[in-house]
């Protein structure tokens, strides 16, 4: 251990050593919470920013913002509730059909299907999830739209509407309180609410059932087991063990349908029909906080842009919140797994 | 006794049907978008949709998108890989279990279903607003805009996927490069990122799938450009607005490529989530 | 069952004694989220002979072997107190170097872990931490610790494919070389066969024979048979507790404690 003139000792140099890892040890930490903050800072910095852009527009209606359905770049008078009303009622008709149907699935792959199909099939719903949006846009306005138009609103407006054809009301618009209105329209063509909302549903399905074919696979075998040991169907097994099991990730994963719902921009767009009304007709045209943005911005300026980033602003909170319980019920079956 | 029994049996027969049914039409819907679009975009295919612009119009390609695409996707990941991978090995490696840690997890999974549009006008707020200072006052739409708004849509798939694949790595890997006095930050990046490469690759693979399909961030950042560019400060046109602009345009022809473009980007899309999953189970044979 | 009652054992005091203690234990308590899991070991571990830790599982002995270099350290309410001295400094001290302990003290777990790199590299990895080495040199090193690993004659044509490649005893074999490469003065071994068949487990034993002209080699072993044949000494832990440490054969023909015995013999554990 004696040092030459020249050398050092290999303590010493095992010191050197030490000191240099505990720097770069440092460095290397702060620059991966760096990179781990900037997630933090990208959500806070949209919320920033859409608040900020649309201060102006805050300033001048106040809560008036959001209860008035006037929109008229012309007077340079905004309210939001046109378009939020088409964002909420298009993403509740699609979690309408998408819940029971991604139900239906769910079931089916892991409770039902044999298994040599429960993996392609799997598959092949989760490459739904895959395709763009705008795919499921394209589809809806050259497709879906007209094929709707043809073949099932004139169905649904001459047996359910209030304002069918040969001018004579059915049995179930006079009667059933709502329903007139809700299928009555003289619009002809097919970009609508409910087709928006329809095309949701399709896009969300996916998701939903992913989710919720992941949580009922987490489900113990052994009490799944002394259900069916007790004689139960697989129905009943499914419904009085699995589900109540699952509740609270099977809701997280509604959420999550509901999260992308309501943010969802090119599906909803192209076949929303874009008219700044608020009608009671889920068969007439309306426009959602999403589309609304993207078919105005970049012509817009002044009141106009402020409003229009106060609507995103309006987006980004709700859409937060949704996702904030989705993740967090979703989180509840983790936990009650891990212990 | 055995009216229970048969209504029990009833129930069960119906509910298995209709799950049977809904299962077929998850399966019908898909079928009809994919085979529409593969028709549709099948018949609009022609050599011009890769050699002519889109300042031809209706008699045009759809060239100076496809590259604008390629480059402000290329933009995107290479933005988002460096960041999501570090950051995700913050999450697993480094605050594993920390309270920040388990917030930042948190708020990424929300992060991953943030609404892609907000994103676009955040960072019109943060990169088009402040460069118009630049130009005395016009517009700055550019690539680089759009690159960075798709980032930040790449960022949280590539975080997740490398939190969970790095904490798949076993802990005794840990152990023995430790063992060796080897630092931490060196084990982290030499032996666990390694260890967990085809996982990091693979959630690369599917942020670049989940990207190139996004429009709505690109409206107000890249915005579009009928001419070919390369430069990333120049606007910039990509596959999917133009799928957007052709699609509410009343020309047929227009529709055409629009379906086109429609039939390229899925393809793209599809092939790139084949071959993610292709990655992973490749690196589960080779690993265990 | 006291301490006192195992230190002053004379067997152990004679066969310890014939050479000096490499690695001695003083009053050593270690606890986990509060839980006692070592409750005083006093041990004076020979050096470059084979001591064997043995006892049933749960009782410590790999806690204590994973102490001996401190790799506990890296999980969070994990605390140990006492004295471990080597070479006259106490390594348990927070101002002794994690570097310096880890090249003194090298480890080879239950399992094979190869690191995701060639053969070649898995070795040179760990060297390259501690030396600058030229290029020859480090081939000489590599070559060096996988001959001293027996497994040089298996992979020398084959230095550039991927670890993961190899058979699990040669993984093993890897990992050891991997240790011994960095010309450490104690080589742990935490149940270093438990994944292995018996033809690989019986080559690494063998290799066990031949490293203890060189190294202090401590292993913790679940079973006895290795103990018996590989070992100099051995200890027997029971419920964090020190029961018995002494010569190997008279641990195994006449142990001085009834639970070791019971133990032996396959009475409990």
């Amino acid at each position: 251990m004696s040092a030459q003139p020249g050398t050092i000792a290999p303590s010493l140099i095992q010191e050197q050593r030490s000191r240099r890892d505990a720097r770069h040890e440092r460095l290397f930490r702060w620059l991966l919470k760096g990179c781990a903050l900037l997630v933090l800072a990208s959500l806070l910095g949209a919320a920033g920013a859409t608040l900020w852009g649309g201060r102006s527009a805050f300033a001048t209606f106040g809560w008036h913002f959001l209860v008035s359905t006037t929109w008229d770049p012309g007077n340079d008078v905004y309210g939001a509730l046109v378009p939020v009303y088409g964002t909420i009622a298009t993403s509740l008709i699609a979690l309408l059909i998408a819940v029971p149907v991604s139900f239906g699935i769910a079931l089916y792959l892991s409770e039902v299907a044999p298994a040599w199909l429960r993996t392609p099939v799997a598959s092949a719903i989760e490459l739904l999830a895959g395709i763009p949006s705008i795919i499921y846009g394209m589809w809806g306005l050259f497709i879906f739209a007209p094929f709707f138009a043809n073949h099932i609103k004139p169905w649904l407006t001459n047996n359910l509407g209030d304002q069918p054809d040969d001018g004579k009301l059915s049995w179930v618009a006079q009667h059933v309180p709502f329903v007139g209105k809700l299928f009555g329209s003289s619009y002809p063509f097919g970009a609508s609410i409910l087709v928006a909302g329809i095309v949701l549903a399709i896009m969300i399905i996916p998701f939903i059932s992913s989710v919720m074919r992941e949580v009922f696979q987490t489900v113990p075998t052994r009490l799944k087991e002394s259900a069916y040991a007790l004689g139960s169907s697989t129905w009943e097994v499914s419904w009085d063990i699995v589900l109540p099991y699952t509740r609270s990730a099977v809701i997280g994963g509604i959420f999550l349908g509901l999260g992308r719902a309501l943010g969802e921009t090119m599906a909803v767009t192209f076949v929303l029909g874009n008219a700044m009304q608020l009608s009671a007709s889920l068969l007439d045209p309306g426009t959602s906080i999403a589309s609304t943005i993207a078919n105005q911005f970049s012509e817009a300026s002044g009141l106009q842009k402020s409003s229009l980033m106060a609507l995103a602003f309006l987006l980004f909170v709700v859409t937060f919140f949704v996702l904030l319980i989705a993740r967090f019920m979703l989180r509840q079956l983790a936990k009650k797994e891990g212990s | 006794m055995s009216t229970i029994y048969l209504r029990r049996r009833i129930t069960n027969w119906l509910a298995m049907g209709l799950s049977m049914l809904a299962t077929l039409i998850g399966l019908a819907f898909l079928a009809w978008i994919l085979w529409e679009t593969l028709r549709q975009g099948i018949g609009a295919l022609n050599l011009k949709l890769f050699t002519r612009i889109t300042a031809n119009g209706g008699d045009g390609g759809l060239s100076n998108a496809m590259v604008g695409s390629l480059i402000i996707n290329f933009i995107g990941i290479a933005i988002a890989t460096p960041i999501g991978v570090l950051a995700g090995t913050w999450l697993a490696e480094y605050a594993n279990r920390t309270k920040l840690g388990e917030s930042i997890r948190f708020l990424n999974d929300i992060l991953l279903s943030a609404p892609s549009i907000v994103m676009g006008l955040f960072v019109y707020t943060i990169i088009v607003l402040p460069t118009t200072v630049l130009t005395h006052g016009s517009t700055t739409f550019s690539g680089f805009a759009g690159g960075v708004a798709l980032a930040l849509i790449a960022l949280p798939v590539i975080v997740r996927t490398t939190d969970e694949m790095l904490r798949l790595v076993p802990s005794t890997l840990r152990e023995a490069a430790l063992s060796l006095g080897v630092p931490q930050w060196k084990l982290t990046l030499q032996i666990l990122i390694r260890a967990a490469r085809s996982g990091i690759i693979t959630g690369v693979l599917l942020a670049l799938a989940r990207i190139s399909g996004e429009t709505a961030p690109l409206l107000f950042t890249a915005f579009g450009n009928n001419y070919m560019t390369v430069n990333p400060i120049d606007k910039m046109s990509s596959l999917p607005q133009i799928i957007y602009q052709y699609a509410n345009d009343p020309g047929d022809d227009m529709h055409a490529l629009a379906w086109a473009g429609a039939f390229v980007v899925t393809m793209f899309v599809l092939l790139l989530s084949l071959s993610s999953r292709l990655v992973l189970s490749r690196n589960k044979v080779s690993h265990d | 069952m006291t301490d006192s009652t195992v230190a002053t054992n004379p067997a152990q005091v004679a066969a310890t004694s014939a050479v000096a203690p490499k690695l001695t234990v003083r009053d050593l308590h270690f606890y986990y989220n509060g839980f006692h899991a070592l409750k005083g070991i006093n041990m004076d571990i020979p050096e470059k002979k084979v001591t064997a830790i043995i006892g049933p599982s749960g009782c410590g002995k790999s806690t204590l072997l994973r102490i001996f270099n401190r790799i506990y350290a890296i999980y969070p309410k994990l605390e140990a107190k006492g004295e471990i001295v080597l070479d006259d400094e106490n390594i348990l001290d927070p101002g002794y170097s994690m570097n310096r302990l880890r090249s003194k003290v090298g480890m080879v777990f239950q399992k094979p872990v190869p690191f995701p790199m060639t053969i070649f590299e898995n070795v040179a990895y760990g060297i390259r931490h501690h030396e600058k080495l030229s290029k020859a040199d480090m081939t000489a090193r590599v070559e060096q610790a996988l001959r001293s690993a027996a497994l040089w004659d298996e992979v020398k044509d084959k230095l550039k494919q991927n670890a993961l490649g190899l058979s699990g005893g040669q993984q093993q074999r890897l990992c050891i070389a991997r240790a011994i490469a960095l010309k450490p003065e104690v080589l742990l071994l935490d149940e270093p066969t438990s994944a292995l068949d018996p033809i690989a487990t019986g080559r690494i034993e063998q290799l066990v024979e031949e490293l203890k002209n060189e190294f202090t080699i401590v292993i913790v072993t679940h079973n006895m048979q290795q103990a018996a044949r590989c070992s100099d000494l051995t200890a027997f832990m029971y419920m964090g507790e020190l029961i018995e440490f002494d010569g190997t054969e008279k641990i195994f023909t006449k142990p001085g404690k009834k639970q070791t015995e019971d133990y032996i013999t396959g009475r409990f554990g």
